[in-house]
């Protein structure tokens, strides 16, 4: 079987380190040889967040190089336009509409960029609303596991493994909110709302 | 499982029954998992040289134990390991070493490798977490069997890249009985002198071992080009050159020559792959073998593309969407209290030697809050030889973290009290060692498990040293910790203020956060320069405060003049960026 490469990328805070570990107990779950990367330590400050899940039979390098990602995710639109030179031509990209201004914007230092929305559009990119999705599945954390919903179309494996590691993972009081909000983000992929 | 979290299983399986350790990323997750196994007694030492002092103590003691530090620790602890050499082991003794090639997190770049040569200590090293168990199994095998620490070798992305690994039971190990022998012991120069002609002998025995060792392997695949590797870069060469024979070497302090010798006259073509210093190369070189010049680079981390490039592939195209993207880095958390320090320290114009810790992050602008920083415990030795340059009109002071502090602040400030100085430090008490993930330390009365220990009273401890005044500000409170900064920096004695509030990710029960009034702001900027992650500027230049970021620690009303910064009462928004 052929390796997949999944990046996920995102600011500190936001749940990337937690989304990227459902995505790689889903694929051990499902059989596969799994490696995952990420870099913690200053990056929980608020900082960017870059998280690799690779995939197959067997998978040698924990880290990716630009270019060879089959499936971005980007919690962010600044960070889906930071890290969109891993995504490979033809490969997936799925972001959250929303951006998180790092400091330099926030004291006027450096300004927010502009039309990050038009250019990922012209790149494919499949948009979702992940913290409104959140929200109405009651749980307005729980960003990361839409996310994971809308990712779950694009990717091989069943949705009660989904459900089970996603149920494992999370909190306990927040289960049912959070398998809500993984059905939303796939649902939303589903009935091609989150696309534009 | 992480890395981290195999060599604490694999030590545990090895019968280890002591860790030990100073918490550095990415070193850090491997003791906090250790202490979750029965059996084994784990504590965080206030450095790394009192922590392999401690381990060494155990393993004299007859008991397996593991001491755990980042690279840079090592460097503190290096003072003990070397004559740990000499003196061997009676339990099995392994230093767990984590290396960060690319600095993600550490303030140098460092390749153990060298002090494993220098000690002379076998150094392992895991290219994956199956391995880092394994390793990590039979380092306290080699530790015991050869009569030598042995230092396992991660570097990041073995410590935090997380894989498959099958796991073992635990091997009860028997405490091995303690027999008074200062000959081996006491390293004074005419034991030393004897024992150094054990460790020659024991070097020789180690390269014999290694090349018949199971963790150095020889993989044939095809003859025209044969790679020697180790630790991480293994992956790489095998996702970049899948048809080269690869001899994987698992121990490479010190080398297995035969080994290498022997699969370098199997192949047309030798070279080495590694990851920072060209350690292997030029010992491999050493042994007279004619390795191919490749163009690795020799700082930073590998990548499989950048070996398969080094090879000869042609570059894979990349896209770039948007030239000029702000860079997000890392900063102090809303409500930070070292936040409310460094906005009171750049009232009074203090240059200030910084230290390692959150407040290293107090560096960036707008607060601009750090003039220096090496290495633990250095800003109080800094202040002090910047006050003895006196080339400086501006008041000089140190700050220092509560975990630091104890680290390696204590021999400092004693040493200005020796010196007669008149200087000022402060000693940013945020009750935890907050950037590696909040361990207990001696300050906060924290045990590694979570338990209450004995907190050191600061104040007591500082004016036995010598301080002349020890006063403690709440940095939260803007005007009062301005105060106690000018009167003390102007004091005519050694003074500590101790900044002492808890870590914002600690506080489970924030305040109600707070709003900007429209009606009253008058765009001054202000509390911007606070450098709040959740306050910023609307499209006409006025402050808002993102509700769902902000904790409420209040910081930025103190700072706006105009009182046009209000509470909001509980809220719910959504909030965050636009
Ligand atoms: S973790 Fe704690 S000490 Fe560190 S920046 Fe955040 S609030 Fe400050
Ligand atoms: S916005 Fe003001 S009150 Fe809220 S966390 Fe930031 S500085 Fe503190």
């Amino acid at each position: 079987m052929m390796m997949t490469t999944v990046v996920l990328a995102g600011v500190g805070g936001q749940g990337t380190i937690l989304a990227g570990d459902v995505l790689a107990k889903v694929a051990v779950a499902e059989g596969m040889d799994v490696k995952l990367s990420e870099v913690h330590g200053m990056a929980q400050r608020g900082g960017s967040v870059e998280t690799f899940v690779r995939f197959g039979q067997t998978v040698f390098s924990p880290v990716v190089d630009p270019g060879m990602a089959d499936h971005l995710i980007a919690f962010e639109m600044t960070e889906a336009a930071r890290t969109l030179t891993y995504l490979r031509p033809g490969g997936t990209l799925v972001v959250n509409r929303r951006t998180v201004d790092s400091l330099p914007v926030l004291i006027g230092d450096m300004p927010a960029p502009e039309g990050l929305e038009e250019a990922l559009v012209g790149e494919g990119a499949i948009f979702l609303d992940a913290e409104a999705l959140a929200c109405e599945a009651g749980s307005p954390r729980s960003a990361n596991i839409v996310l994971m919903g809308a990712a779950s179309y694009a990717l091989p494996f069943e949705v009660p493994t989904w459900e089970r590691v996603i149920s494992d993972r999370v909190p306990p009081k927040t289960v049912e909110a959070n398998l809500r909000a993984f059905h939303l983000g796939r649902d939303a992929c589903a009935e091609g709302v989150c696309s534009l | 499982m992480s890395g981290n979290e195999a060599v604490a299983r694999g030590a545990w399986e090895a019968g280890a029954s002591v860790g030990v350790g100073y918490p550095g990323t990415p070193s850090t997750e491997v003791l906090e998992n250790l202490v979750k196994y029965e059996g084994v007694h784990c504590e965080w030492a206030p450095n790394e040289k009192v922590a392999a002092e401690v381990a060494g103590g155990a393993s004299l003691g007859g008991v397996r134990a593991l001491v755990t530090m980042k690279h840079v620790g090592l460097n503190v602890a290096a003072d003990v390991l070397y004559t740990q050499s000499y003196t061997g082991v009676t339990g099995g003794l392994v230093y767990l070493v984590a290396d960060d090639p690319g600095m993600h997190s550490s303030q140098n770049e460092q390749d153990t490798r060298n002090h494993g040569v220098g000690a002379r200590v076998p150094v392992l090293e895991p290219s994956d977490s199956q391995e880092a168990l394994e390793y990590t199994r039979a380092a306290f095998e080699i530790s015991e069997r050869f009569d030598v620490p042995v230092i396992v070798r991660l570097t990041t992305r073995i410590s935090h890249g997380k894989g498959l690994v099958t796991a073992g039971s635990r091997t009860e190990v028997a405490t091995r009985p303690y027999e008074r022998d200062a000959r081996k012991y006491v390293m004074m120069p005419g034991n030393a002198r004897v024992r150094l002609r054990d460790v020659a002998a024991r070097d020789e025995a180690l390269a014999a071992y290694g090349s018949t060792a199971e963790v150095n392997r020889a993989e044939e695949r095809s003859q025209s080009l044969g790679v020697i590797t180790s630790g991480i870069a293994y992956q790489y060469v095998r996702e970049a050159l899948p048809e080269a024979s690869v001899l994987k070497l698992g121990l490479t302090v010190p080398l297995p020559a035969q080994l290498i010798l022997d699969f370098a006259s199997r192949v047309e073509r030798v070279a080495v792959v590694e990851e920072l210093d060209r350690h292997l190369t030029m010992r491999v070189r050493a042994l007279g073998i004619d390795v191919e010049e490749v163009d690795l680079p020799r700082r930073g981390e590998l990548s499989p593309r950048i070996v398969a490039e080094a090879f000869g592939a042609p570059p894979l195209s990349r896209r770039e969407l948007v030239d000029g993207l702000p860079p997000r880095p890392p900063l102090l958390c809303p409500g930070c209290p070292h936040r409310g320090l460094f906005y009171a320290l750049g009232k009074v114009r203090a240059v200030v030697t910084g230290d390692i810790g959150c407040y290293t992050l107090g560096t960036l602008p707008p607060l601009n809050g750090m003039d220096s920083c090496v290495c633990m415990g250095a800003s109080i030795g800094m202040a002090h030889g910047m006050d003895l340059a006196g080339s400086v009109e501006r008041p000089v002071v140190a700050v220092i973290g509560d975990s630091t502090f104890a680290h390696s602040g204590l021999t400092g400030l004693l040493h200005m009290a020796y010196a007669r100085s008149e200087g000022t430090v402060i000693v940013l008490d945020n009750r935890t060692t907050a950037m590696t993930g909040h361990q207990g330390n001696p300050v906060n009365g924290v045990f590694i498990d979570g338990s209450d220990a004995p907190a050191i009273d600061l104040d007591a401890v500082c004016l036995a040293l010598g301080a002349g005044s020890v006063r403690t500000v709440d940095p939260h409170d803007l005007d009062a910790t301005l105060n106690v900064l000018r009167e003390e920096t102007a004091a005519d004695h050694l003074s500590v203020i101790v900044s002492k509030a808890p870590c914002a990710l600690l506080i489970k029960d924030h305040h109600d956060p707070y709003a900007v009034d429209e009606e009253l702001c008058t765009k001054c900027g202000s509390c911007v320069r606070l450098g709040c992650p959740a306050i910023s500027r609307d499209e006409n230049g006025r402050a808002v405060i993102d509700t769902a970021t902000c904790v409420g620690c209040g910081q930025c009303v103190q700072v706006c003049r105009y009182d046009a910064i209000v509470g909001v009462g509980p809220s719910c928004d959504l909030g965050g960026g636009r």
